[in-house]
């Protein structure tokens, strides 16, 4: 055995590319996988000198391996950005609050600032309390919907201009896959797209875009970074773990797949006469929303009235039942009234669970 | 035949299916399939039947690895190694990493 790098043709190689079949030692692996996601950066003109960037860190694998290699571009390409880590707490004991111990960790290791935004605190639920009210059933879709704008929201505390998220090649390929086999045209025409932004909301890419799970959970073990991975307790998720082993199949098969599918959503065009939904705003919070309420809102209101169904099925035949929202309901404060935060405060740990606690 | 001390490292969440043991010292047969040699694929199947505690059809699928599952030898990629024809030496140090679980 023992066969040597194909680009330095010095060391023994121990790592096969998917994307490229190519063998490399694990200098020249570094040295490309860091540079294919600098010239994603680059190419895609993701940032300005100057831009703050939040990191969306889970703990997990990806947005780990994500933070490390935002810090070293940006030091040796002298991006000339602000980097921050932006984590969410759903609220989920024995998973997230292990894995935010991750996160403290990075932050310590990558030193920079670190800003933890709770569902308890935004919306006065945690996911443990909304389990305990909706069951395992549509669990995902409040998680989702709901970390989605805490993110946003936590984006605007730390006055930055722009969010970074891990997702990479094999997460985007499984997005497209579903969104095919869901018909939603309207995301299957973003979620290829590396850099979305709204009218008024914070840009959000993917600088990991092109590349493949296997390298990153590769980098990560040479590397020896500290990662969390436990699958989450409340996640079957199973429409997503169906299109996930597929894509794994194909994979295997042919590792081209996954790229190849990326290509195939890009290259979909979206005839003119396909009605597609109209970005506005919600009017009782002010967040981004093709409805007169977003999601997160209707999702809060079926919360917060007993109706947890309110958001998830029909809604216009639950309110024909129920009525309309009573005066007195908790709602999510309006997006224009997010209080940016102290700018002292940038260099420690600024976590909100914490306060509300020490409120209570 | 001979005994072959290996060394087996489970991460990524795929500790959870071996009692969230990370790693493991084993003694494995030279020759589990006599007369040959003791491959990935005996040892895979071995691992099947002595050591996975639960759920076998996430570490398994047909006589390999389920996709998904990353495999080391010796700190290199297992796809660069043979695969499932590699042959075990005494001394291996095999690494499985799960890239299944969230990110």
């Amino acid at each position: 055995m023992g066969r040597l790098c194909v680009i330095c043709d010095k060391e023994r190689a121990i790592i096969k590319r998917p994307k490229t079949s190519q063998q490399l030692c694990r200098e020249c692996f570094y040295y490309v996988f860091e540079t294919e996601i600098h010239n994603a950066i680059v190419d895609n003109k993701l940032f300005k000198k100057g831009d703050r960037v939040a990191i969306a860190a889970s703990g997990g694998k990806d947005s780990t391996v994500l933070a490390h290699v935002m810090k070293l571009l940006n030091e040796r390409y002298q991006y000339g950005l602000e980097l921050f880590l932006l984590s969410i707490d759903e609220g989920i004991t024995g998973y997230r609050d292990d894995s935010l111990e991750t996160v403290k960790r990075n932050q310590q290791q990558y030193d920079l600032p670190l800003k933890i935004v709770s569902y308890s605190e935004l919306y006065g639920w945690s996911m443990d309390q909304i389990v305990k009210e909706v069951g395992l059933k549509n669990n995902c879709t409040f998680c989702g919907v709901f970390r989605r704008q805490a993110l946003d929201r936590g984006a605007v505390m730390l006055n930055v201009d722009h969010i970074v998220t891990g997702h990479n090649a094999d997460d985007i390929a499984e997005t497209v896959l579903m969104n095919i086999l869901r018909g939603d045209i309207a995301r299957l025409q973003r979620c290829t797209e590396i850099c979305t932004t709204g009218d008024e909301c914070i840009r959000r890419s993917k600088p990991f875009k092109y590349t493949y799970e296997k390298e990153i959970v590769m980098y990560a073990y040479f590397k020896k970074l500290d990662y969390f991975s436990t699958e989450c307790i409340y996640s079957p998720n199973s429409y997503r773990g169906h299109a996930r082993t597929f894509l794994k199949d194909l994979e295997t098969i042919r590792p081209s797949a996954i790229i190849d599918i990326i290509h195939s959503g890009e290259a979909f065009e979206i005839k003119k006469e396909v009605k597609l939904p109209i970005q506005g705003v919600c009017k009782r919070c002010g967040y981004m929303s093709s409805n007169e309420l977003c999601k997160a809102c209707v999702l809060l209101e079926g919360l917060n009235r007993g109706l947890p169904k309110l958001g998830i099925g029909k809604t216009h035949r639950m309110r024909k039942i129920h009525g309309d929202m009573p005066q007195d309901t908790a709602i999510i404060p309006h997006f224009n009234n997010i209080k940016i935060d102290d700018n002292e405060n940038n260099n420690v740990i600024i976590d909100e669970s914490n306060k509300s606690k020490e409120k209570l | 035949m001979s005994l072959l001390k290996i060394k087996l490292s489970f991460s990524g969440g795929i500790e959870l299916l071996f009692d969230n043991i990370k790693q493991k010292s084993v003694e494995i047969s030279s020759s589990i399939n006599s007369p040959n040699p003791t491959t990935m694929k005996d040892l895979i199947s071995w691992m099947k039947d002595n050591l996975l505690k639960e759920r076998p059809e996430l570490f398994v699928s047909g006589d390999t690895v389920r996709p998904g599952i990353l495999v080391l030898i010796n700190d290199s990629d297992w796809e660069l190694e043979g695969e499932l024809e590699y042959e075990i030496k005494d001394g291996d140090d095999i690494v499985f990493i799960s890239t299944l679980h969230g990110g």
